[in-house]
């Protein structure tokens, strides 16, 4: 069987994040990166399966150069090889146009099972996955808080609020779990070392039979308008239960605030 | 010679940091105050092959080198030397004489479990009147038949009684030389040998999620194959064990130091007195600078003795840089200690702020696997000094 993880490079987000002032996108080249801590569960959820079966893992990833090393922290971690997808034209694409070039890439790796997480750690809107089974005609169970692969069949937990449903697939199909579905392992010193003599291709938009007026920021659907940092932290609110009506004035807060 | 670790070193840093930041630093305040010794976590850092880092492939270790061991124990012990030193002894103390040593069923039998730290291991040596003059050593085998009868008392065993320690090597007399000097032999004692107790755990000033006990031997039978190495080689054994542990506990003072000077820039940038931090006092802030010099320099004498073992280094050049290594990293490791808890100031003594637990853990370093004052008779004799 032919995994296929769908990884994202992003800036760390214990560190200072930012947009780019030109043309608002997030600033992935002057700030620290990592592979998005939601794409390590995608990397255990396919290990796993590898582990209990016959099959290779392939960590594909679309960005700048720096992307390069999310690929190497899912071979770090197991997998097999890599793919990066890198091309000027790319910046600035927004969802429609990142499940474009996946999908392209995917079909080129002939993936039976792709694995996504459950969104992205810094610009996200979760539905990549879905748009990626949509222009490969693929069926997709996407956020499984459990998974469970038995030879073709793919069934995944999700759950809601007040309910959980088991939703089941066949292969090849689009998968994404949620943070709930493993604990992604730490790369081994084995594994590091190892990393380093696994194979990582490097595709071009024109090795995937697209130009680059396709994606990118002027052929993206969605534009982000303005960018207001969070405002400062205020003080909180103290209650002072001086005559017998705290606990209703915490009542109020709460009710207030949605919290009840 | 360069001391700078390789990429992947670095990398394999960061891999041991996160597993470190998110698996122990939270807890290490709670086992340290329930004296908890956490078996679920040790296994965790079996499965990230901590405990394999330098064993063969062949028992399912990694096959790489004394400085990538010294990077995941130093990287542990930043957040915690309870379980730094867990590892420490783990690897050099427990499987380091069997891998050495060990015949190769000895080898089949004991280590594919030790090295993926499913079991540990510990390694008696020091006795209530005995420690790195083992030649004292009180403990007695005797043969009797294909059986060794052990009877005798250990001391301070570190991983010796936990639920998953597999066995413990032992230190015994197993008869006299021709000079009448003691015959010291090393042995296997598979835990739950009849005749074999780990008593009850010691009540230590510090270190307390490690797990060290005393251990009595009363009449304790194994099997004649369970000697590990040549019989009469046992003081020898242990004299080499030894000097790789010295530069590990190095390892483990730098964690120390490392974290101290990381605590300390934080505190004095935050904590506010006659409206300053108190990082712009001259009297805080120099304190500070002399916890980076230690850093840096435990630093450099730590790798440079790991880099003397990998690079296969004469054999008393590494053993002097290994011995200058303890005793630097470790003597540093106090002060840094008492510098750090002085930055805290009253909060220094309060056990909300991990500075405390460090203050405490740090002074064993000082004297486990070699006095300072043993260091400093080994550095001189290095030297030619006709020191007693």
């Amino acid at each position: 069987m032919k995994i296929v993880v769908c990884a994202k490079f992003v800036p760390d987000a214990t560190a200072d994040r930012r947009f780019r002032s030109e043309d608002n996108t997030v600033d992935r080249a002057g700030v620290d990166g990592l592979l998005s801590e939601l794409d390590e569960y995608a990397v255990e959820a396919a290990l796993t399966v590898k582990e209990n079966g016959d099959a290779e893992v392939t960590v594909l990833t679309v960005g700048p150069e720096q992307a390069a090393d999310a690929v190497k922290k899912g071979l770090q971690m197991g997998a097999d090889a890599g793919v990066h997808v890198i091309d000027d034209a790319i910046h600035g694409s927004d969802a429609v146009a990142t499940s474009l070039i996946l999908a392209k890439a995917l079909s080129k790796l002939e993936a039976d099972l792709v694995v996504f997480g459950m969104g992205s750690t810094d610009g996200g809107m979760g539905v990549v996955p879905a748009m990626v089974a949509e222009r490969l005609g693929l069926p997709a169970v996407t956020l499984g808080s459990e998974v469970t692969v038995d030879g073709t069949t793919v069934k995944i937990r999700r759950d809601g609020d007040l309910a959980s449903d088991t939703v089941e697939g066949t292969l090849p199909l689009v998968l994404s779990v949620s943070d709930q579905a493993n604990e992604p392992r730490y790369p081994s010193f084995k594994g590091i070392m190892a990393a380093k003599k696994k194979p990582v291709e490097t595709w071009s938009l024109a090795d995937l039979e697209l130009s680059g007026d396709q994606v990118g920021q002027a052929a993206a659907w969605t534009e982000v308008v303005e960018v207001t940092a969070r405002p400062p932290r205020t003080a909180g609110t103290i209650v002072a239960d001086e005559d017998g009506s705290g606990a209703a004035q915490l009542v109020e807060f709460l009710s207030t605030n949605k919290f009840l | 010679m360069s001391y700078e670790l390789s990429e992947e070193h670095r990398e394999f840093r960061h891999s041991v940091r996160d597993f470190a930041e998110a698996e122990i630093a939270p807890y290490a305040a709670e086992w340290d105050r329930k004296h908890h010794f956490p078996v679920e976590t040790v296994q965790k850092m079996g499965k990230l092959g901590l405990f394999g880092l330098t064993a063969p492939e062949q028992y399912g270790g990694a096959g790489g080198d004394f400085t990538s061991l010294c990077v995941a124990i130093e990287e542990i012990s930043r957040v915690d030397q309870s379980m730094g030193i867990t590892l420490e002894a783990a690897v050099g103390l427990g499987i380091n004489p069997i891998l050495t040593y060990g015949t190769d069923e000895q080898k089949q039998t004991w280590l594919p479990d030790l090295v993926a730290g499913r079991a540990l291991a510990g390694f008696g040596l020091t006795e209530p009147e005995s420690g790195s003059d083992a030649g004292a050593t009180k403990t007695r085998a005797v043969l009797d038949g294909d059986e060794w009868v052990i009877d005798g008392a250990k001391q301070f065993i570190t991983n010796s009684g936990s639920t998953i320690t597999s066995l413990v090597t032992v230190t015994a007399r197993t008869g006299e030389r021709a000079d009448g000097r003691p015959e010291i032999s090393t042995i296997i004692v598979p835990a739950g040998t009849p005749g074999f107790v780990a008593e009850a755990q010691y009540d230590k000033l510090g270190w307390h999620a490690s797990d060290t006990h005393p251990l009595s031997f009363a009449g304790c039978r194994v099997p004649k194959d369970n000697l590990l190495g040549e019989r009469g080689r046992g003081f020898a054994q242990f004299l080499a064990t030894l000097d790789d542990g010295r530069v590990a506990i190095g390892a483990v003072a730098l964690g120390c130091i490392k974290a101290c000077l990381e605590m300390s820039i934080q505190y004095a940038g935050e904590r506010k007195t006659f409206g300053v931090p108190i990082g712009q006092k001259q009297g805080v802030a120099f304190q500070i600078s002399d916890l980076k010099v230690m850093a840096d320099a435990a630093e450099l004498l730590v790798y440079r003795a790991a880099a003397l073992k990998d690079n296969g280094a004469p054999y008393q050049e590494f053993k002097q840089a290994a011995a200058v290594a303890k005793l630097y990293a470790s003597e540093s490791a106090v002060t840094a200690t008492r510098i750090a808890t002085q930055v805290f100031g009253g909060y220094g003594f309060m056990e909300e702020y991990p500075v405390t637990r460090f203050y405490r853990d740090a002074k064993i370093l000082e004297i486990g696997e070699g006095t300072s004052e043993v260091q400093r008779m080994l550095i001189a004799r290095g030297l030619g000094l006709p020191v007693e």
